[in-house]
């Protein structure tokens, strides 16, 4: 009650002084502005940001190679900033750099940086600090989470202060995107060619004044924070709570204003609640089951598409996810990715087209042993048994095997014919299919080999021209479709649950949760 | 007092060779683990060379009688060592993550057994002195109940009842610096709570059972037949001879408190030393696990060793044992 008039005040505080400044000129226009729309357009400064985080881990340190949990994720974001972000709408624009261009061939990017950005111990930011920011994650004794990533780079130099040039042993067009990930926030140089990793500095919306790794981390907002109209809340507290029922209670009980990774089963009961808001966003992680394409019997594609048809995708996602995602159609590109196929045609439950791909193939039914396990994703083994009894009624007999989850990934996966598996989201399309289904990948979970498909692959990753990209990844999801071993289940949505009191953006990143966990310098207190 | 005095030291003595069979039972024990913390950290896709130079860092390559005696060498300088996590940038004691998270798992073992120690003798003595009562049916009931429920379904329940229908407490015990000693009782009502409800029930059962064993002896009989008052029987005669059993469940709950409550700190996110464990192992952080494993160890030889003086000074049979 209190908090309602609260608001409505301030509302009307903000039309009185919007009337003021707006003046004569349009003030028959202003009775029909509604104060809400005010107070959602401008955000507001104040207030503490307290918010449970789902993964945390106490072996995290401060440098940004250790970071894999969602703490430090959101801890990277929220005192750093990359070469380059993914905005509201996820498309990849400049953050400290303003512009980059590459050579022809992809292999040659030049950077351009921004000025009169400030490191929260005072130092400038210039070229020297990107080096040494990539050269402490891909040096031969680095152990950083991005090394993979950065394997690929034969060379960083500066041109000048405010230019940085990389040079690639192979063409990349996805480049700037990889400087977008997490590990690769910009930390200041040390002045010998290495970084200044334990002052913790950034040059990010806020400044770490507390830093207890896999427990709580709070930062207060950077006063000379170069983005405009950005990091709202005068500080913001970063809590582990790994257990989901403890993140609900805490946000119901007001103890937190947010919390992320809410179990899909509770969500039911959360939206129940007026002073909740849930924010729901389509993720790129997926639960499929891989067919070896080189193992009995699915070496015959006909086989393959047989079992495609015997799956129904929507009452799985139904009864395993809530219903909260969206169904899958055999290749990892998610809704949200920019080359995803929007004309593909679903692949629907279907017995007797089943049953005709089994003929196809010669066999009028089929004995199949699905693997999965608890720990090979959520929802696995359920999903397993409601294929095992979809799958009959157009002639295939699955048997279902569950199998402990401890070394499931280590000694099950890529080793059975047929398993479940649990994919987490790649920001482009060209690496969820390069680590997944090309023929060399070290997890192609089933070992495909289509010549196409991997002449597609190589030839993407060069290509500049936007149009000409698209096609190749829409013909490489039509492959993966019809010809790939993988059935993808369904994608997975990215859910957290906020306080009426947090406000956003019509538009949020679908990156990670949490508006791509850029909530803390996009998201305020109405 | 001369021969308590022997024994306490004779106990002490067979307390330390304990805690060293047990550091010793520990280090081989994490030398069968599964994988190591090098390969857990650089993941799958780090090649041998760069495994074998990152062993070589953590001083994984030298042979582990090597790294034994190195370890207990520290100990015995009061070092715990060095985590494999931070490492060369950051490098973190292991005393600087597990010392403030034992601090705050004390910190709520004190206060529960504060709270649930005396409750619990109080109402164990009142169920024996009112045995077969309604009374005592009644608490009998209630806490056979609280030792059945499981202690998650405890913490949830009273989150339930006490957070969230009826927002009196706070559903998190999340500490942060700074914060006064009002306060920080106020953040772990709920947790106390809950503890409380497990090891009361234990406590004042083994009271009762206790009692009641000495108050059928004829030594009993005697005192009320002489006319000593219900109350002087059991103060004066039979609780000083049901001690022993008594402070042995009280110890064993104190244990339960240090080592055992790790479900309760994730049900209330309290950053206690058995997350810390548990993480630690996950991470295949060696020093840290040996260094939580063996202050678990050290807290059950201790309350153990305080336990069986208590119980041996208390029972002259005891102490002149032939």
């Amino acid at each position: 009650m209190t908090e309602a008039s609260k608001s409505t005040s301030i509302g009307n505080f903000a039309l009185s002084r919007r009337t003021l400044l707006i003046g004569a000129a349009s003030a028959a226009a202003i009775p029909m502005i509604s104060s809400r729309a005010f107070a959602q357009d401008a955000p507001r400064k104040g207030g503490i940001m307290r918010v449970a985080m789902g993964q945390a881990n106490t072996a995290e340190a401060l440098d940004p190679g250790t970071y894999s949990t969602s703490l430090s994720i959101a801890f990277a974001f929220c005192r750093g900033n990359n070469l380059a972000e993914y905005n509201k709408n996820d498309e990849l624009v400049g953050e400290l750099a303003e512009s980059w261009e590459a050579s022809p061939d992809a292999k040659v990017w030049t950077f351009k940086l921004r000025k009169g950005v400030k490191f929260h111990n005072g130092k400038s930011f210039v070229a020297d600090d990107v080096i040494a920011t990539f050269n402490h994650h891909r040096r031969a004794d680095s152990t950083s989470g991005a090394k993979a990533l950065l394997a690929d780079i034969t060379d960083v130099r500066a041109d000048g202060d405010h230019v940085v040039i990389f040079e690639l042993v192979n063409g990349n067009a996805d480049f700037p995107n990889v400087t977008a990930g997490f590990h690769l926030i910009i930390l200041p140089s040390d002045g010998k060619g290495g970084v200044d990793i334990a002052s913790g500095a950034g040059t990010g919306g806020y400044k770490m004044t507390s830093f207890d790794p896999g427990v709580r981390i709070e930062l207060v907002r950077n006063p000379e924070y170069w983005k405009e109209n950005a990091a709202h809340f005068d500080g913001v507290h970063l809590i582990a709570v790994l257990d989901a029922a403890a993140r609900n209670n805490a946000v119901v009980s007001g103890q937190v204003d947010a919390a992320e990774r809410n179990d899909t089963a509770t969500i039911g009961m959360l939206s129940q609640n007026s002073q909740l808001t849930i924010d729901e966003t389509p993720s790129a992680a997926h639960n499929n089951f891989a067919m070896a394409c080189t193992m009995a019997p699915f070496t015959d594609p006909n086989i393959r598409l047989a079992m495609k048809y015997g799956v129904d995708r929507e009452d799985i996602l139904r009864k395993t996810q809530f219903g909260h995602g969206y169904v899958g159609n055999d290749h990892p590109i998610a809704k949200s990715n920019k080359y995803f196929n929007t004309e593909l045609a679903q692949t629907a439950y279907d017995p007797d087209k089943a049953r005709h791909y089994l003929r196809q193939a010669g066999v009028e039914s089929l004995d199949v042993e699905l693997i999965t396990s608890e720990g090979a994703a959520a929802g696995a083994v359920q999903a397993a048994e409601l294929f095992s009894s979809s799958a009959a009624a157009g002639g295939i007999n699955i048997s279902v095997k569950r199998v402990p989850s401890d070394g499931y990934y280590s000694d099950v996966w890529l080793k059975s014919p047929f398993a479940a598996s649990d994919w987490g989201g790649r920001p482009t399309a060209d690496l969820a299919f390069t680590v997944g289904y090309a023929k060399d990948a070290p997890w192609n979970e089933t070992h495909w080999q289509n010549p196409k498909f991997n002449e597609l692959l190589v030839a993407a990753r060069t290509e500049l021209d936007e149009e000409r990209r698209r096609g190749m990844y829409w013909e490489m999801q039509e492959l993966c479709n019809r010809d790939g071993g993988a059935i993808v289940l369904n994608f997975q949505n990215w859910i957290s649950v906020r306080t009426n009191k947090v406000a956003h953006d019509a538009a949020v990143s679908a990156q990670w949760p949490l508006d791509g966990y850029k909530a803390f310098e996009r998201w305020w207190f109405a | 007092m001369h021969a308590l005095g022997r024994t306490i030291l004779y106990r002490l003595v067979l307390g330390l060779f304990s805690i060293l069979a047990v550091s010793v039972v520990v280090f081989s024990a994490l030398e069968f683990l599964p994988g190591d913390f090098a390969a857990s950290v650089l993941g799958r896709s780090a090649t041998p060379e760069t495994v074998a130079a990152f062993r070589q860092e953590l001083g994984l390559d030298l042979p582990p009688v090597q790294r034994y005696l190195a370890w207990i060498g520290g100990l015995l300088h009061g070092d715990l060592g060095t985590s494999f996590a931070g490492r060369a940038y950051t490098p973190r004691p292991v005393a600087d993550i597990v010392l403030p998270r034992l601090g705050n798992t004390l910190f709520l073992a004190a206060v529960t057994a504060a709270l649930a120690t005396p409750i619990a003798l109080f109402l164990g003595l009142l169920a024996a002195l009112y045995r077969n009562s309604r009374f005592d049916r009644l608490v009998n009931a209630l806490t056979l109940s609280t030792i059945a429920i499981p202690e998650f379904l405890v913490a949830y329940l009273i989150i339930l009842v006490l957070a969230v229908k009826f927002p009196l407490f706070y559903s998190m015990s999340s500490l942060s610096p700074g914060m006064t000693l009002a306060e920080k009782l106020y953040l772990v009502a709920l947790p106390v709570l809950t503890l409380s409800f497990v090891i009361v029930a234990h406590m004042m059962r083994m009271t009762r059972a206790a009692i009641i064993g000495v108050l059928s002896s004829p030594y009993i009989e005697m005192a009320r037949l002489k006319g000593t008052r219900p109350w002087h029987v059991i103060f004066r005669h039979a609780l000083p001879n049901a001690l022993g059993p008594i402070v042995n469940v009280i110890a064993f709950s104190l244990a339960y408190l240090v080592v055992g409550v790790v479900v309760i700190e994730v049900v209330f996110v309290y950053p206690g030393i058995g997350q810390t464990m548990v993480d630690a192992v996950r991470n295949r952080d060696i020093p840290v696990v040996q260094a939580c494993t063996l202050i678990f160890a050290v807290t059950y030889i201790t309350l153990n060793l305080v336990a069986d003086i208590v119980a041996i000074a208390t029972n002259p049979r005891l102490l002149h044992a032939r």
